[in-house]
């Protein structure tokens, strides 16, 4: 008799009515043969595994992760709603204990929506990950979160998002920036002042194979999250390593993601991207599926699965195990690194440029943030989109100290009305959002 | 006329009806032990007199092959699968006799590895050398392509009685239940065929040669010939049957709960605008899941006889039965002993019913009256909160559109039909406590029977249009065609129309009753490689919905 071990949730929402456009890869066919695949193995009749409706997420839901502009319904459609809605009824799921873990296969994706959000980048308009963990850390009071993004493309917006909070360590996985959207990624990228080390970019040469892949979570994600010790983990599971995607140029397999998964234990995945929509992803979900659940997932193999075709290079072998030594030691230095990122007080200003290819929209955003040795610190972004409105964002952390979140209202209360077209203010610690 | 019988777990129930109304009803005792002679003796008694010449329609519900599955008394069959990749068919594993074997087949009905002749002619051989009659043949995805099941049953056809094919059970994927359903087919085929050839001979012997009907367990109903292929859809027909003898007092536009009390259970199902809810993929019970057609049916183990109990100062109703009310010679106090001493209930013995109440009521230190009242409320109160949590499930199922999932239907009942013996005092208690209108469906004892009798033929189709690959597809009902690039979702659905006219017919529909057909699912997707389109995929599942025949819903009223 099949029951899983594990109690596991999962939400399916392929938004079958849904797309960018019409031959756009994100699009109504991305999850027709995955459901087809997992109609067929009879996933749902599995006592153990539980299907969830999704919620629906709320502006409030949004307003603790992104400063949408100019509000949210401007920036999101309903699918989207629901997307971040079926990531948010996993997370109820898991932590009422109702399941061990849980999967929440939806689309459209989330991972390239950085905080401020004027549009549509990278085929996802917001984030929903991190909505999902800004409103577990509301709801459940968890304090400490690991995300592990294994989407083939940098997760720059869930890294954006959670550049400044030390309680937040998000790891990336991805194929080299220099080869690859959105071009960035790289192992210097780690993390604001107040957080240094509790953002990992591990940038993995194209042709990485299951092998190169499994290598940096033994010997780099796992010790590293064992010394963490997160309360949750999250996987933004996306597919497009897989040796079929018409986007990348990764050579993982369905095996590959079962055992990552098996090895990684995530308490709640989401699906982000992956484009091979007949080849890999029936596999590859059917793979996490099982894994999840605790059973065997020895026969979940592509059928035109060639190993050895699939081996990679002596020299891609060398490449990896000389970035996870790099990804290790600055990871051992992150107290140093914050240290040196300045004195208590001082102020930081970084300035960014950032496209949004779905919309086409460019942006210009000046950053300000206070060295804080309490806290992940206050912080105010100065965003102009052109086309579009011109911005001041201020968001105060969840865990801020007392004296950055008076830092926090004084940003907000000095912000000159005449200059943007819109001030907001995320208040984390009282989950409030105000706009002047 | 007609006649509709229906064997029930106690009773064989039979009603005679005409244009008038019932002309005839009869009760006889079942007989678990020799069903043909109970379905027998129900026809002797309602025939009587009349005159065989004048009955236009038979249709017969038993629990024959429900007796068996329960009791798994069912011969040994083959059973041979191939899966290619995914989760490993031992799972799935029938029983003795059950064979992996190599082939594959993906989503899109792409041939990813092919039959291995000579693995099959081994495989034959052995279940020829094991004595194996009948063979059940399963490959995944073989609703989307079913050449390897059809190529295996030609390398075995002339070494078995019958070889039963996975695709022909249903248009649904789920590999697992599609296992089990030809399974159970392939199982239940000797004793279904030999008990109905039967029971067709003897009611030919009374001047019955009118074609005999069968019920199914989603309460529509299918010619004797038809079931041959697929006995399995007898299943359950039983509690089905009760659900179609409440439609005729059911809303019309409205949603309605129907509840069947019985001795021991009380099943428990939904009308919307006077047609029952199906199971989405087919019956299941507990770990038994299948690909069977079905009524959407819960039950919940309270009935008239259930055993009452007193645990530290609460009472406990069920769900085991001990035997009739203690009003009728039973060992426990039971519900019905309540009604009685309620005065509710002009039945049995009243001095016996008192003196088991008076046990109970005096471990919660309640007078008799207030106590039956007590036992009386909570049952209700049981029934009507396992029915509320099938509606909350029933809202909260996943759907997989944008569309269906902000104006997806809500089930929101305002009236419950009750049947079953005590349903006249229940439905008066549960309309005064809980303020839902409430109805003892009349004729009640008899209602099963009589949704028997009057249930139509059903029948579902599934269709699936490739423009890329250029086929259209039904492989349930063996129709594949080539198609053009041009086809569109009128062609489709014209195409699914015909296809289950013709189905409806071949399974003895009544032409006139051919207009309850009902597009269930529709899904359109453009298929797009490297950026370009290559083609459509249009799925649709049309259905003939269950419902009763024209022409006699108001005779009963």
């Amino acid at each position: 008799m099949l029951k899983a071990l594990n109690k596991t949730g999962l939400v399916f929402f392929p938004a079958f009515d849904w797309a960018i456009d019409p031959t756009h890869p994100e699009r109504e066919e991305r999850l027709l043969y995955t459901q087809d695949q997992v109609l067929e193995e009879g996933i749902f009749d599995i006592p153990g595994i539980i299907e969830y409706k999704p919620d629906l997420v709320t502006a409030h839901d949004i307003q603790r992760t992104h400063f949408c502009v100019p509000d949210e319904p401007s920036v999101t459609t309903e699918s989207h709603l629901i997307s971040a809605g079926g990531a948010k009824a996993i997370a109820n799921a898991v932590m009422n204990k109702e399941v061990k873990n849980g999967f929440a296969l939806v689309r459209p994706p989330g991972h390239h929506s950085m905080r401020v959000s004027h549009g549509g980048r990278g085929f996802c308009h917001i984030n929903m990950e991190a909505i999902m963990v800004e409103y577990i850390r509301t709801q459940f009071g968890v304090k400490k979160i690991a995300i592990i993004d294994t989407d083939c493309h940098h997760g720059d917006g869930t890294n954006d998002i959670f550049w400044h909070d030390p309680d937040v360590l998000f790891i990336s996985l991805h194929q080299d920036g220099r080869t690859m959207y959105p071009g960035t990624g790289f192992p210097g990228e780690l993390g604001g002042p107040n957080a240094k080390g509790s953002n990992l970019n591990i940038p993995l040469p194209p042709g990485t194979s299951t092998e190169g892949y499994l290598y940096v979570i033994r010997n780099c994600v796992m010790p590293i999250l064992a010394e963490f010790k997160p309360d949750i983990v999250v996987n933004s599971a996306g597919q497009d390593n897989h040796y079929t995607d018409p986007l990348t140029n990764m050579n993982f397999s369905a095996q590959g993601y079962a055992k990552l998964t098996s090895l990684l234990k995530p308490d709640i995945a989401v699906l982000e991207g992956g484009y091979a929509i007949e080849g890999a992803l029936p596999y590859v979900n059917l793979g996490i599926i099982l894994a999840m659940a605790g059973l065997d997932y020895s026969g979940v193999v592509e059928p035109d699965y060639n190993p050895e075709k699939l081996k990679q290079s002596v020299s891609i072998t060398d490449k990896i195990k000389k970035t996870t030594d790099q990804i290790n030691a600055y990871w051992q230095q992150r107290h140093e690194l914050r240290e040196k990122s300045g004195k208590p007080g001082e102020l930081i200003i970084r300035h960014k440029e950032v496209f949004y290819d779905t919309d086409n929209i460019f942006e210009r955003q000046k950053e300000k943030i206070w060295i804080c040795r309490d806290c992940g610190g206050s912080f105010e972004i100065d965003s102009k989109a052109t086309p579009g409105n011109h911005i001041l964002g201020v968001h105060i952390p969840i865990n801020a100290c007392k004296a950055c979140q008076e830092k926090g209202y004084d940003f907000f209360e000095r912000a000159d009305k005449t200059k943007y077209d819109r001030i907001y203010l995320q208040d984390r610690p009282k989950d409030q959002y105000e706009i002047k | 006329m007609i006649i509709g019988l229906d064997v029930g777990g106690t009773y064989t129930d039979v009603v005679l009806l005409s244009s008038k109304g019932i002309e005839n009803k009869v009760k006889v005792l079942t007989d678990p032990s020799n069903l043909f002679a109970s379905v027998l003796s129900g026809f002797t008694q309602i025939l009587g007199t009349t005159d065989p010449c004048a009955i236009k329609r038979v249709v017969i519900s038993t629990t024959l092959t429900t007796n068996a599955l329960v009791q798994q008394e069912m011969g040994p069959i083959g059973m041979i699968v191939s899966a290619g990749p995914g989760i490993d068919p031992k799972f799935f594993c029938t029983g003795e006799h059950y064979y992996a074997v190599s082939g594959s087949i993906n989503h899109r009905g792409r041939e990813k590895a092919p039959v291995n002749k000579m693995e099959i002619e081994d495989i034959g051989k052995r279940l020829k050398k094991a004595g194996i009659k009948y063979v059940g043949v399963v490959s995944k995805f073989s609703v989307r392509n079913p050449s390897h099941e059809i190529l295996i049953k030609r390398i075995l056809n002339k070494d078995f009685k019958k070889i039963f094919l996975g695709h022909h059970v249903s248009g649904n994927l789920n590999f697992p239940r599609r296992i089990a359903t030809t399974h159970l087919n392939a199982a239940v085929f000797d004793l279904h065929k030999s008990f109905f050839e039967a029971v067709k001979k003897s009611l030919a012997e009374k001047g019955l040669t009118i074609p005999i009907q069968i019920l199914k367990a989603d309460g529509g109903t299918m010619s004797l010939e038809s079931s041959m292929d697929f006995p399995g859809q007898t299943v359950l027909s039983g509690p089905a049957a009760s659900i179609m003898g409440a439609i005729p007092y059911a809303p019309a536009n409205q949603d309605a709960i129907v509840l069947d009390i019985g001795g021991t259970t009380t099943d428990i199902a939904f009308l919307v605008d006077k047609a029952p809810l199906l199971e989405p993929l087919g019956i299941q019970r507990g770990q038994y899941k299948s690909l069977i057609r079905s009524l959407r049916t819960d039950s919940k183990g309270i009935g008239g006889d259930s055993a009452l109990r007193v645990n530290q100062g609460e009472l406990s109703i069920g769900p085991d039965r001990q035997g009739p009310a203690m009003a009728f010679g039973g060992p426990v106090p039971t519900p019905t002993d309540a009604l009685v001493v309620l005065e509710l209930m002009d039945k049995g013995d009243p001095e016996k019913a008192r003196a088991g109440i008076h046990t109970i009521a005096g471990q919660l230190d309640l007078s008799d009256i207030d106590a039956a009242d007590h036992i009386f409320k909570k049952c209700c109160n049981i029934i009507l909160k396992k029915t509320f949590e099938m509606i909350d499930e029933l809202n909260s199922q996943p759907v997989y559109t944008v569309h269906d999932f902000l104006e997806g239907y809500k089930l929101s009942p305002r009236q419950i039909l009750m049947l079953g013996g005590p349903a006249k005092f229940f439905a008066e208690k549960i309309e005064a406590l809980y303020q839902i209108k409430t109805i003892a469906v009349p004729e009640s004892e008899v209602a099963n029977a009589i949704g028997a009798a009057l249930a139509r033929t059903t029948c579902e189709v599934s269709l699936i249009a490739d423009t890329e690959q250029g086929i259209v597809t039904a492989h349930e009902e063996d129709f594949a065609e080539p198609i053009s690039k041009t086809y569109s979702e009128d062609d489709l659905i014209e195409t699914a129309y015909t296809l289950l006219k013709e189905k409806a017919l071949n399974s003895g529909a009544n032409p006139e009753n051919l207009e309850e057909v009902e597009v269930v699912e529709f899904q359109k997707f453009n298929i797009v490689r490297n950026f370009s389109p290559r083609g459509k995929i249009y799925r649709a599942k049309i259905q003939l919905k269950p419902g009763l025949i024209k022409g006699f819903e108001t005779i009963l009223h």
